[in-house]
């Protein structure tokens, strides 16, 4: 059995940094991105009227545009339209 | 003390549609796939993060076809180890020939397997303690910021990190890292 040190510890902890905060987001945004996320924000921000019924009332909004509407969707869509 | 759920029920946890087991398996596996691509390949930060990116999107798509839930690390390395090859040789295009990985991968690759194995353990300490080594150790944090971020004297840093080191070795002797196989 290898012997784990302080020293072997230490090394140890400092050979796996964290990955960027941005980068592991993305991957973490991934299902949503399949149940249609990114079409979301992109029409979101070319669509105002679009983008405002999202704001008043975004499960009723997502449902007449044929998405997903699963809370975790509906926050993510959020989180990325909020200023 | 947490127990922490082993990689097999993670992965089984997400193959159910559990968005939020996705998520700890991104946050399980993100700093092995990342050190891959920067340590072993010494690859730029813009082609590791479409590897990286590309590495959890095929994880999410191929998921259902892991034959063994239990080898979802060797698995993702091995993937991880073939989009970095396949970037390399796709910025090497004018080159003739074959091109080799770098030297050193499969040490590196072990390296990371074991800090990997050091980390799992570290997840099951207190939150204190994961919080207080992570920070000194992988995020290379002073002292002083150390004791601001987590509202502690900076004078008792060095203690506590010594405490928690004790609580991580303690948890490691009860462990037996196995070196990666194959898994897809």
């Amino acid at each position: 059995m290898r012997n784990y040190d302080e020293e072997t510890l230490a090394v140890l902890l400092r050979t796996l940094p964290a990955a960027p905060t941005a980068w592991v987001k993305a991957a973490q945004e991934i299902p949503l991105a399949r149940r249609g996320l990114d079409d979301i924000v992109e029409r979101a921000r070319s669509d105002i009227a679009f983008r405002e019924a999202l704001f008043l009332d975004a499960e009723s909004t997502l449902d007449e545009a044929g998405y997903d509407h699963d809370p975790a969707l509906v926050e993510a869509v959020r989180e990325h339209l909020s200023p | 003390m947490a127990v922490a759920e082993t990689d097999a029920q993670l992965v089984a946890r997400c193959r159910t549609g559990d968005d939020d087991a996705w998520r700890e398996l991104v946050d399980r596996f993100s700093r092995y796939v990342y050190a891959i691509a920067v340590q072993a390949f010494r690859l730029p930060e813009a082609d590791a993060e479409d590897v990286f990116q590309e590495v959890f999107a095929r994880a999410y798509q191929n998921l259902p076809k892991l034959r063994n839930d239990a080898a979802i690390r060797p698995w993702l390395a091995q993937l991880t180890r073939r989009l970095c090859l396949d970037t390399i040789r796709a910025g090497a295009r004018e080159q003739p020939g074959e091109i080799p990985e770098p030297v050193g991968v499969d040490d590196t690759i072990a390296r990371l397997d074991e800090a990997l194995f050091v980390h799992d353990a570290l997840a099951t300490l207190p939150d204190n303690c994961q919080e207080i080594l992570d920070r000194f150790f992988a995020r290379d944090e002073s002292y002083r910021l150390i004791g601001d971020a987590l509202d502690i004297p900076a004078g008792t840093i060095a203690s506590r990190i010594s405490r928690c080191l004790v609580k991580l070795r303690s948890e490691l002797e009860g462990r037996k890292h196995v070196p990666a196989e194959s898994g897809g």
